[in-house]
């Protein structure tokens, strides 16, 4: 059916590198109006500089564009929204203590009266079943519902062409119908949209056609719907994929065991966590799923030891530990690893040998007398880059220097080569390619079959059906009793993820 | 058009070239200043950056280097520990007159007991006064979450007014004569922070100023602590994962910044300036912060800075005797500085790229 539509958008031989590393090498594709088109690849195949090109945040080193029959070349995302191009980024750019209205209002270069606003935004969204109240605090809103606020303003701008970086990983399953259901609409309706994603079975069941990035060249174009997943990964990574093996470790006595922990967040909007209760035995995966800012960060903080509770809120092998900070929970057996890379489970500025230092100091024992072991610091380093494949020209270079997902592998070794009884670890795959996430959730298992206890904190519903034994939802800061993986059905967690935020009937209605 | 583009890894080169590349720019833009004021630009330079190394009056001004970098040097290491972990203790000067109050008070209140444990008595007492002064901006931070740059200043003026009140109060010389100042320490020996190699203008504060520039390093590079420390000012949050609280940290580093600063106060009221006056103070504590940072925060580097600092003093007096130059262009062309090194600092981790105009 693409082809009955007239181009709507083609780039063709786009090059753009960056020193030492070349981001996109001679890439061709093109969308038609209308077309729901996919832009596939792991992490650092050129996804992202592809569609800041085309967004005009960077400017190609050569090649040439064309949008609606004529020459394109933003040199600013103002120029390319004017010309009809929209994104919607996977970061969001919203702020938190003004309303909706005022947020849209801030992107948009002549906002008309706040009170003309509001109704336009009511009107938007009613058409495309997004609700949205124009006058609540973005605070207040959760994940899924500050998307709408973006695409909305995206929307109001009446583009032509819409960009969507990795939209899904915010939403419950109800959600990203919503979602789809909106995109159907806007492509029935003309609009073409390029969609990101790395998720293979939202593309096969949304997009028309795709085009497979790998490092930095296009490799291959396709039509989803014809292929599988597998073939699809395959093409991405270059490549055969193996799928974790489980081992079948035997069940043994409670390794970690939080009762009625209930903590207020640190973080400004944050969420607190309410009661929370839950065991996770030697040997066993405990998968926690939930839509993003629902406690994940908190819960975390809670137990790394970073926030503290009463002592017997939480125990580690019966001890309690609940009033220990970081430095004493790793030397009782727990290690944790937080989302956020930079920053929080890194020190973007240090080199790997001394963030390798930060965490495993403690358990590698690489201190004597206050002072640092650097050599054997180093040694660490140096093993998890062979054990976890870490590209690096060597274990002195800032960790800000690797890609996301090279410093995620970096990241996860240092914590799951530590030895260690219990292991916490929120979003262990974020952001890395299919090849390397496979890996790391083999080493988890492995962990587990090995007799640690597992608390795998994920926004990916398929990985942790893949690692988990059990499973249990964490919504607005209090988590569902665990159940075993067994049997669960994708509408169960759904469910048990609080649907879609009371939308259900969004789309029935409009 | 120009454009700022973050380096991928900080520059090593503009990491060492920052500092003289500064002190270049700190010479021609001073130079231009001193030109406007009527003085020949070369003359001033010259005399600031020459004479006291290799002038007519060298033999005596090379002394003088010592003499100013010593405080300077003990400062600033204390400050670039707190600075590395993000804590801004800027009230250094406040800390070095309460060191010099309480430990010379110390001395002055046993005089004229002659003993050899009275000078280390007053170095322990001085430390403990800066100590003391720096830990109550640490407290009210910890405590309440106030800002330590604004309290830690504002103590500064607190403090001038103790001295004030010391100096022609509580420590005022009974044989003075009513003229305001304590005691001369030059002749209560016990007390008497003596040089030890006057050709070199070398002290008990030089001594402790290089005792500690080694100390630190160590500190920084080997031991958990200095670990902490760099930690904590580059990714608070990631020091907080790695197990450092916070508020021992910030104890921790102002402690040790006002105890240094109060050490070289007493250093400086026994030895230098001789005894308690209302002006003994000479702005260390500020031009300390310049020092840090020209030093890069690097102990050794400290070292190198405090020299260099020392040599705008002295060679900053000659000019003002010898070309009629006013102070106030003296600290103007300290301040160039610390404002150049800055600036010139940005390169270390962006760079300047060429960017294609607009369309």
């Amino acid at each position: 059916m693409t082809t009955t539509r007239p181009e709507l958008l083609r780039v063709e031989g786009i090059t753009k590198a960056y020193p030492g590393v070349v981001a996109n090498a001679d890439g061709s594709f093109a969308i038609s109006e209308g077309e729901i088109h996919a832009l596939l690849g792991e992490n650092g195949a050129g996804k992202s500089t592809m569609v800041k090109m085309i967004y005009g945040l960077v400017r190609p080193d050569s090649g040439t564009m064309t949008f609606r029959g004529s020459a394109y070349q933003p040199a600013k995302p103002a120029e390319a929204r004017r010309s009809g191009v929209a994104m919607v980024f996977q970061h969001f750019s919203l702020f938190e203590a003004l309303n909706v209205a005022e947020n849209v209002a801030l992107g948009m270069e002549n906002p008309p009266q706040m009170r003309e606003l509001a109704a336009r935004i009511r009107a938007v969204s009613e058409e495309y079943g997004l609700p949205l109240d124009p006058s609540r605090m973005v605070g207040d809103l959760s994940a899924g519902e500050r998307q709408r606020v973006e695409i909305i303003r995206c929307l109001l701008q009446d583009p032509k062409l819409l960009i969507m970086d990795e939209p899904t990983s915010v939403l419950t399953p109800q959600e990203v119908e919503i979602l789809f259901r909106t995109l159907r609409q806007l492509s029935s309706e003309g609009t073409a949209i390029l969609y990101i994603s790395h998720k293979l079975e939202e593309i096969k069941s949304l997009c028309d056609e795709a085009t497979i990035l790998r490092r930095g060249r296009v490799v291959a174009t396709c039509t989803p719907r014809e292929r599988t997943a597998r073939e699809m990964a395959e093409l991405m990574v270059g490549a055969t994929l193996k799928t974790p093996e489980r081992r079948q470790g035997v069940k043994g006595e409670v390794a970690l065991g939080v009762s009625d922990l209930s903590v207020a967040s640190p973080i400004p909007f944050g969420t607190s966590l309410k009661g929370i209760s839950f065991t996770v035995a030697k040997g066993e995966v405990l998968g926690i799923a939930g839509v993003a800012g629902n406690g994940q960060d908190e819960l975390l903080l809670a137990l790394s030891g970073e926030l503290r509770s009463s002592a017997d809120k939480v125990r580690i092998a019966g001890q309690p530990v609940g009033d220990l900070g970081p430095v004493d929970r790793r030397k009782a057996g727990l290690v944790a690893a937080p989302e956020d890379r930079y920053g929080h489970a890194a020190a973007p500025d240090m080199s790997l040998v001394e963030n390798a230092f930060l965490t495993a100091g403690v358990r590698k024992g690489l201190t004597k007398n206050g002072f640092v072991d650097w050599a054997g610091t180093r040694r660490f380093a140096e093993e998890i880059i062979k054990a976890y494949d870490v590209r690096t020209p060597g274990p002195d270079v800032a960790a800000r220097a690797l890609s996301g997902g090279n410093l995620q592998k970096f990241l996860m070794g240092r914590e799951l080569m530590q030895g260690a009884s219990v292991i916490v670890i929120n979003q262990p795959t974020w952001g890395v390619d299919a090849a390397a996430a496979a890996a790391i959730r083999q080493s988890i298992l492995d962990r587990a079959g090995e007799g640690a206890a597992v608390v795998v904190i994920s926004q990916d519903l398929d990985e942790l059906l893949e690692v988990s034994d059990s499973f249990a939802v964490l919504n607005e800061g209090r988590l569902t009793r665990p159940r075993t993986v067994e049997g669960l059905t994708m509408d169960e967690i759904g469910l048990m993820m609080g649907g879609a935020h009371g939308m259900e009937v969004a789309h029935h209605a409009g | 058009m120009l454009r700022l583009e973050k380096r991928p890894t900080p520059s090593r080169f503009w990491l060492y070239a920052t500092p003289p590349v500064a002190v270049i720019l700190t010479m021609i833009a001073g130079g231009i200043l001193f030109a406007l004021m009527g003085k020949n630009p070369v003359e001033v330079i010259r005399t600031i950056f020459w004479d006291p190394l290799f002038g007519e009056f060298a033999f005596y001004l090379r002394g003088q280097l010592l003499v100013k970098a010593g405080p300077l040097i003990l400062i600033a290491i204390g400050l670039a520990l707190g600075f590395r972990a993000g804590i801004w203790n800027i009230g250094a000067e406040g800390q070095y007159i309460m060191g010099a109050v309480i430990g010379a008070s110390v001395g002055l209140a046993v005089f004229p007991t002659e003993s050899r444990w009275i000078f280390p008595a007053m170095v322990i007492a001085g430390a403990f006064g800066g100590w003391a002064w720096a830990m109550i901006p640490a407290i009210l931070k910890t405590r309440f979450n106030t800002n330590e740059i604004l309290v830690s200043l504002m103590l500064v003026y607190v403090a001038e007014t103790i001295l004030a009140k010391a100096a022609t109060g509580f420590l005022k010389n009974p044989e003075g004569m009513g003229f305001p100042g304590s005691r001369n320490f030059s002749s209560y020996p016990a007390a008497q922070n003596a040089f030890l190699y006057e050709p070199l203008g070398l002290h008990w504060g030089g001594v402790a100023a290089f005792v500690t520039a080694i100390l630190a390093y160590i500190l920084l590079t080997r031991h958990q602590a200095g670990f902490q420390i760099k930690l904590a000012g580059q990714a608070p949050r990631a020091a907080r994962f790695h197990g450092v609280s916070p508020a021992r940290l910030v104890v921790m580093c102002m402690g040790i910044s006002g105890a240094l600063a109060g050490m070289a106060g007493l250093f400086e009221v026994t030895g230098p300036a001789g005894q308690i006056t209302i002006d003994f103070n000479t702005g260390y504590g500020f031009t300390a912060i310049i020092v840090a940072f020209l030093g890069r925060l690097n102990p050794l580097g400290i070292v190198l800075a405090g020299f260099i600092m020392a040599l705008t003093y002295v060679g900053g007096e000659m000019a003002s005797t010898s070309l009629g130059l006013p102070d106030a262009a003296i600290q103007v062309f300290q301040g160039m500085l610390l404002f150049f090194l800055l600036a010139v600092d940005v390169l270390t981790n962006y760079r300047f790229r060429l960017a294609v105009g607009a369309h």
